[in-house]
């Protein structure tokens, strides 16, 4: 008989019945809730007069619409008025329901999926869900992680289980030896472009192979973050000690004779040898280069070395048709160099690129170099307040300063543009954030996705540039 | 939730794959803490020549002529034709509410993405998927002849051109019972209610550290 998956595993621990008709209820341990997509749900539980079934599964804390400069005044310093009542309610409704909420002053405060693994509050093991499509980022510590849509919210609150119906399993195995300046972001990158966004549709994804055993859990969190641009809701990595390292003495890991009965039960969160995948692909690190997206969707990607698609070269006309259409939206030309592209802005922050680790890897890159004149503006967005105070702490903010990048407050920030931080119609921003969709950083935008490296070292030359020159 | 059996409507076509959610309802709308009124701003970016608002009347906007939902043969539409990926991106189920408040009631592609395929069901809205040549067919028929409608009947998990011809489909039996009688899932849920809490109660046995542990 087969061995189990990880994915097997882990469905398996949740499941509280499996129905006739296919569908299943799982239960589900925690709920992160952040201001756009809990108010309906919050509003749908009173009208129904139900309370949450279990309180201290849940945790909030307002990230997509806060803004990242002038925080000492709180809610006040939201200048869009609409914004200010989406935060404020999300305050009201954990203040009614007493739930733990990380409020906009709280040092803990920042983007939800930089909190939960920051606070512990991400444990292997658990089914963790969030009104958010990245919570596919949990996944790095061996849980069943995904995006749901507000009326599951709404379920997930007064049931504390989904009703599910199970996905097939997918390995994406990258073996061999990441080659220098080459980053997680640019391992899923190269993975989203040769599977294409569609490409795990119905499948939860494990990751797996020698990369991601030697990768960092921050590394981890950047490849399982972006899954769901592969198509997958689920991204998972096995459980090994860099996990349980990274989870030791957080706020909300268990102590004492918990920790050491929890470390037991991590420990057998991998598949099992023996264990069968629906589909199978691998990619050979030592071959993944630098990666810059060129075109609106998260497979139109090339490697900094190369060039932009020529759609007459592409044999499908559907895929021709998108790349022209992609390439009119890019103001870009067929066959240019992607060293070519100039920038008006750089981006270094989001759920996929927020962390202490990606701070580091950018300030590495700037340090004692300046940012090209011909930028409008280079800004860095800690994932939380903790990951700032940390940087500071190691003097990066001082160096990000130094080189004329903005050094700002926590929150997704420019990722979706939701608060005051946006592009201007037709500028070009090399991002670390995970969506280069039509008009994702604002109207009429062109997002380029980037590891944080990639995006220092075009933040200092003004375009695009193989940061591995300037790592040299 | 409204429920849905059988439903008949225009077709409008938008020939384009990956239709991301940010496409469908951009972000500077999902500011809104209620679940209606998104109809305005569904597709803002493609279907308007400026800059979208919350709180703006969008009756006074330039609109795109050259988007489907602007030209007059597709007004009223209440079935959508769309490409593969349909949904892609984010979860935020401001897209399934924008595609109902507009009136939309039916899509058919021959993909969806899993996480806006799920919130459709949600909200009282058929996403379809048949296979790409039926859709390529569907395509075609609907461009060619003015007026071209469809009839959906989830019963008998079948679509019907104007010519008689039927294409099957599949949908999961739990989403269509809920569709079918317009039941709201959490009350389906709370049923098991005592099961529910026997798990949990297994569970504080087992894994002690999943509950509240440090909180």
């Amino acid at each position: 008989m087969a061995g189990k998956t990880l994915y097997d595993k882990l469905w398996d621990d949740h499941l509280v019945k499996q129905r006739d008709d296919g569908s299943a209820l799982i239960y589900i341990d925690r709920q992160l809730l952040h201001e756009v997509t809990s108010p309906q749900a919050f509003e749908g539980l009173r009208l129904a007069n139900r309370a949450p079934w279990r309180i201290d599964a849940n945790l909030a804390t307002p990230d997509h619409n806060v803004p990242t400069t002038d925080r000492a005044k709180g809610i006040e310093g939201i200048v869009d008025p609409v914004s200010r009542i989406q935060v404020e309610t999300l305050g009201k409704n954990c203040d009614e329901f007493g739930i733990l909420e990380f409020k906009i002053m709280d040092k803990r405060q920042g983007i939800v999926h930089v909190i939960g693994p920051e606070q512990g509050a991400t444990l292997p093991g658990m089914t963790i869900v969030c009104g958010d499509s990245h919570t596919s980022t949990h996944g790095a510590f061996g849980c069943l992680a995904h995006g749901i849509g507000t009326s599951e919210v709404e379920h997930v609150l007064a049931t504390q289980c989904l009703v599910q119906q199970k996905m097939k399993n997918m390995l994406v195995k990258v073996d061999g030896k990441l080659g220098i300046g080459v980053t997680a972001k640019d391992v899923v990158l190269a993975i989203i472009g040769k599977i294409g966004t569609a490409g795990g549709t119905g499948h939860a994804i494990e990751f797996g192979g020698e990369v991601l055993q030697n990768m960092s859990m921050e590394g981890r969190m950047t490849v399982c973050n972006m899954a769901i641009e592969a198509g997958a809701r689920v991204g998972m990595v096995a459980v090994d000690g860099t996990t349980i390292d990274y989870v030791k003495g957080r706020p909300f890991s268990p102590t004492g004779e918990n920790w050491d009965a929890a470390v037991k039960h991590w420990r057998t969160l991998h598949s099992d040898l023996n264990a069968e995948f629906d589909k199978v692909v691998e990619l050979d690190g030592s071959a993944i280069m630098p990666q810059v997206s060129w075109g609106t969707s998260p497979e139109m990607v090339a490697d900094v070395t190369g060039n932009v698609p020529d759609p007459a070269k592409e044999e499908d006309p559907i895929k021709r048709e998108g790349i022209e259409r992609a390439l009119k939206y890019m103001g870009l030309e067929a066959n240019q160099a992607i060293t070519d592209i100039k920038l008006d802005r750089v981006f270094i922050g989001s759920c996929t690129n927020s962390r202490i680790e990606d701070l580091r890897e950018a300030a590495a890159v700037v340090k004692g170099r300046k940012v090209a004149d011909s930028l409008m503006q280079a800004m860095v967005v800690p994932g939380s307040g903790l990951v700032k105070a940390q940087a500071e702490e190691e003097g990066l903010d001082r160096i990000f300063l130094d080189a004329g990048l903005e050094w700002r407050d926590p929150g997704c920030s420019m990722c979706l543009a939701m608060n005051a931080d946006k592009l201007g119609q037709g500028e070009h921003c090399a991002s670390t954030s995970n969506r280069n969709f039509e008009g994702r950083q604002g109207f009429g935008g062109r997002t380029h996705l980037v590891s944080p490296a990639m995006a220092a070292a075009a933040a200092i030359a003004g375009h695009f540039v193989d940061v591995r020159e300037l790592l040299n | 939730m409204r429920a849905f059996t059988q439903h008949q409507g225009l077709v409008a076509p938008m020939d384009r794959s990956n239709v991301d959610t940010d496409m469908i309802i951009p972000k500077q709308f999902l500011k809104s803490i209620k679940r209606t009124g998104f109809g305005p701003n569904l597709f803002d970016e493609l279907r308007y020549l400026d800059e979208g608002k919350p709180d703006q009347d969008s009756s006074q906007r330039p609109l795109n002529p050259d988007f489907v939902l602007n030209q007059s043969r597709y007004k009223g539409a209440s079935v959508l034709l769309a490409r593969s990926n349909f949904g892609c991106g984010s979860s935020r189920e401001h897209a399934p509410w924008a595609l109902d408040d507009y009136g939309f009631r039916v899509i058919i592609a021959p993909s969806f993405a899993d996480i806006f395929y799920n919130n459709c069901f949600k909200n009282g809205l058929l996403p379809i998927v048949l296979e790409e040549k039926a859709v390529d067919q569907l395509f075609e028929e609907a461009e060619v002849s003015e007026g071209y409608q469809l009839t959906v009947d989830l019963e008998a998990k079948t679509v019907i051109t104007p010519s008689g011809e039927s294409f099957g489909f599949d949908v999961d039996d739990f989403r269509r019972h809920c569709l079918l009688n317009g039941l709201d899932d959490i009350g389906v849920t709370l049923e098991d209610a005592e099961l529910i809490k026997s798990y949990e109660n297994q569970r504080r046995k087992t894994a002690p550290w999943l509950f509240g542990a440090g909180q």
